[in-house]
């Protein structure tokens, strides 16, 4: 059977003004995904309006140009046009998305969105009722305060301690003219990434780049943002809530995603909790004991921080018994390492599921820009099963002694977990 | 092009019905089987066993034990899950397209040889009544919409939650399991949809080397005898105020009809007609509260038009701080009432229908999406033509359509209302 699939293609475009572009052509499906990055997310905020940068993104299609808010989601809506806004500790993104036949009207209203955001005053108190309103949702939701407190204590006096969206008085307090001195602050040409995917030229990519960015200042002015490495190692902290369900999270120091162990320390991760259905939190919590639906880990770098990150939910009166299987687990591979047959299994998944991120035009989008904004190679996607195979058994051995040895966890348990000596 | 590719269809001769979407963007295949069993046909006093048994099928069988089957799909870096909903369960792969069949020799080994022994299958339900804990008895919302739901639907099983009760969870066991998965896991009661880097005949070829395989079975196929739902006349109300509510919200939902059982063409008028109302931040419900006159931080609708019996239509607001739900129900009485008074205006019309028929193309940059419209529309009574001439029916509502599905089927007492509150200190 003879078939015409294709590995994905990642083309540099240039655009006439400058604009470096990582684009994907592709005509299947007559859509057309464009996404970009700002660099400089909610860490930007600054110190007494936490949750600025996400206020931003919420109004940029609130209305722009000549256009109110209500005409502007009409213009979209009448052309089926998609244009999101969102922001994250590093970065504010935007994602357009359309079909070919109007890829013009949405390059234009995305120009609109991001050169002249109308920040109108009955717009701006919609949005800032709708962050608070998810803001005192997060109050009483374990997952957001789990969160919340892990990053409150992992990171004091940084601007990591917040939450993206803010706390409710900072959000009360945000003006007008907040917003505006943010977009002129964020938005510019040398902290832009931008990828493209679907049916469109390199050319007309390149054109409507051009429209929409083309007049952005050259840089963007920064406050700079500290490394900080995790507090509060050793601590448990609990958060009183009315449930019958804990929800824990623990914390130990991982790796930055340019780190020459990073490799080694996302395998290792991948054997203890990064696997479903497979790795050995899942067997140990999960399928032996039942202690729990969901148990996890993960690698979360950031921009000026790295965490290794486990979590599960669990009966309160389980929540011991779970902390303890967990620990022994995480020690257990700080010890030993994973096994030859592990290190070989976890390879197979990893490098036969790469594939598997490239099967939409909103995956690959998502996917190109993430390893823009990590400041990785537009060659990545070649290389990236090679550097999975070159990984040696002893570099996961090391990896898992930096990561794992002599682990002294931040605990946050948000419920009313027994068993606990905190 | 707003239509759809030219989907592949057909059935074994064990009675498999067989469905290939391809997709050759990226040499990977999506491969799922859906059976014609959800939680609306779990046993009287059962509730919950559909969705116990999804978790007891990632058990083993003689042929592939314990954990193999997981651990091959994680070996090949494939990714799996399995989901189970009021009319289907159904079970997933996405892989490499080489693995392709080794996926359906695994899993048509599964659709006969589950093999249940041993301490799994408690804890395993020690895992569903935490699943249970955490997506409901931590949040009273979702307790409200299991109050809901029970309210709703009088008779139908369409008001027990797919997870089960709580109580009846506790005591679900390995026979229950087993009786059940001999009922209904079979061939002829299940779909095949393998959408991605192939073509009909190779699926077809590989399909009758694997499922081709697994007996129909000796009972008779399993038939689906639900219930019908009373005629109700009484408006209903229910409430749930809990100490943890920092954000209320009222909703209301009517019982309509489905795709497959609605008159005329009533279901694509209510599709246009929820658009409309509150699809979008142009949409009625969405000015009217949260825009013109700021009574809510969110307000919106939806159409559940893909269920094998009763359907239901819901809106919803979120008020902003000091608004009283009661005032908020008025103001979302007012938008229906206008609704079934007045035709809506041709460009809002335009509008709605353009949206969506462009969510089908959207939906075509995704094989696995296709996939689960196929196998959701298959188990709930639709055919496949359905789905490629979903966008002409679209296309032909007109403003008094979308009236007269108001007012057939959006009326006052005809719906049950909830509210979420906070509860005093």
């Amino acid at each position: 059977m003879t078939s015409s699939s294709h590995r994905t293609r990642v083309s540099r475009v240039v655009s006439p003004a400058g604009f470096d572009i990582w684009h994907v052509e592709d005509y299947t499906v007559p859509l057309v995904s464009l996404e970009f990055a700002m660099l400089g997310g909610a860490a930007q905020d600054p110190a007494d309006r936490a949750g600025l940068a996400s206020f931003l993104a919420g109004l940029l299609d609130e209305g722009a140009g000549p256009l109110k808010a209500e005409a502007f989601q009409e213009a979209m809506e009448e052309k089926a046009i998609e244009l999101s806004f969102g922001a994250s500790r590093d970065r504010l993104s935007g994602s357009m998305r359309t079909l070919t036949e109007h890829v013009d009207s949405a390059f234009d209203l995305l120009a609109l969105a991001v050169r002249e955001p109308r920040f109108d005053k009955d717009a701006i108190e919609r949005v800032r009722s709708q962050i608070i309103s998810g803001l005192k949702r997060d109050e009483t939701d374990p997952q957001s305060l789990t969160r919340d407190a892990l990053n409150r204590l992992a990171f004091p006096g940084h601007p990591y301690a917040h939450p993206t969206d803010g706390r409710i008085p900072a959000v009360q307090a945000i003006t007008r003219e907040d917003l505006k001195t943010l977009h002129g602050r964020l938005f510019a040409r040398d902290v832009l990434r931008i990828v493209s995917v679907g049916a469109i030229s390199a050319e007309a990519v390149a054109a409507g780049v051009d429209r929409v960015f083309g007049d952005l200042p050259a840089a963007a002015m920064h406050h700079a943002v500290p490394e900080v490495a995790m507090h509060s190692a050793g601590h448990t902290e609990i958060i009183d809530l009315d449930v019958p369900q804990s929800t824990l999270y623990l914390a130990l120091p991982g790796v930055s995603r340019r780190d020459p162990d990073f490799m080694a320390s996302y395998i290792v991760n991948h054997v203890l909790g990064g696997g479903a259905f497979t790795s050995r939190l899942w067997h140990e919590v999960r399928e032996t004991r039942g202690l729990a639906y969901s148990v996890w880990s993960s690698l979360r770098w950031s921009a000026h921080s790295k965490l290794f990150l486990a979590g599960t939910a669990t009966s309160n009166e389980r929540v011991g018994e779970s902390l303890r299987v967990m620990r022994a687990e995480i020690a257990r591979i700080g010890e030993s390492g994973p096994t030859e047959e592990e290190l070989s299994k976890a390879k197979s998944y990893l490098t036969g599921s790469y594939a598997l991120q490239f099967d939409t035009s909103r995956k690959i989008a998502d996917h190109l820009l993430s390893l823009r904004v990590d400041g990785l190679p537009i060659d990545y996607i070649d290389q990236r099963n090679h550097d999975v195979e070159a990984v040696t058994l002893d570099a996961t051995l090391e990896a898992a002694r930096r990561l794992f040895g002599n682990a002294k966890p931040l605990v946050v348990v948000t419920g009313q977990p027994q068993g606990l000596d905190a | 092009m707003t239509t759809l590719p030219a989907f592949g269809h057909f059935h074994l001769e064990n009675g498999l019905e067989v469905v290939v979407i391809p997709d050759h963007r990226a040499p990977v295949v999506t491969h799922m089987i859906y059976y014609r069993n959800g939680s609306a046909d779990d046993p009287l006093g059962k509730s919950g066993i559909a969705h116990f048994l999804e978790h007891l099928m990632f058990k083993g069988t003689e042929a592939n034990p314990k954990g193999s089957f997981s651990n091959i799909v994680s070996d090949v870096g494939g990714q799996e899950n399995a989901f189970t909903s009021y009319d289907y369960t159904a079970y997933y792969q996405r892989v490499a397209k080489e693995h392709l069949e080794r996926m359906m020799t695994l899993e048509s080994d599964r659709m006969t040889g589950l093999v249940l022994e041993g301490p799994e299958v408690l804890s395993e339900r020690d895992v569903v009544i935490e699943e249970r804990k955490m997506r409901t008895d931590s949040d009273p919302a979702a307790q409200l919409q299991e109050s809901l739901m029970a309210t709703l639907y009088v008779h139908h099983p369409y008001g027990t939650p797919v997870i089960g009760w709580g109580h009846e969870i506790e005591e679900l066991g390995r026979e229950d399991a087993l009786a059940y998965y001999r009922r209904f896991y079979r061939p002829d009661n299940a779909i095949l949809i393998v959408a991605g880097d192939v073509e009909e005949a190779e699926v077809r070829a590989l399909a009758e080397r694997t499922y081709g395989k697994v007996r129909p079975g000796n009972a008779e196929k399993p038939q689906r005898r639900r219930v019908r739902e009373p005629e109700i006349k009484a408006n209903r109300f229910v409430s749930l105020a809990d100490q943890k509510v920092e954000q209320p919200m009222t909703q209301r939902i009517y019982l309509v009809p489905t795709y497959i059982r609605a008159p005329e063409n009533d279901a694509p008028a209510l599709e246009v007609l929820n658009q409309i109302l509150g699809g979008s931040q142009t949409s009625r419900l969405y000015r009217a509260l949260v825009v013109n006159n700021p009574l809510a931080v969110g307000a919106g609708s939806w159409y559940w038009s893909d269920a094998l019996d009763i359907g239901q239509f819901g809106v919803y607001a979120v008020p902003t701080d000091g608004v009283n739900l009661p005032d908020l129900d008025a103001a979302i009485d007012a938008v229906l009432a206008e609704l079934r008074n007045t035709d809506v205006d041709a460009k809002e019309l335009a509008r709605a229908r353009t949206r969506l028929i462009a969510d089908m193309v959207y939906a075509q940059d995704s094989q696995a999406h296709l996939a689960r419209m196929v196998g959701s529309t298959l188990t709930t009574g639709g055919k496949i033509d359905d789905l490629a001439q979903w966008s002409e029916r679209i296309r032909t509502v007109e403003a008094a359509d979308i009236r007269r599905v108001a007012n057939r089927y959006l009326l006052p007492g005809k719906a049950v209302t909830g509210h979420l509150t906070k509860a005093a200190a």
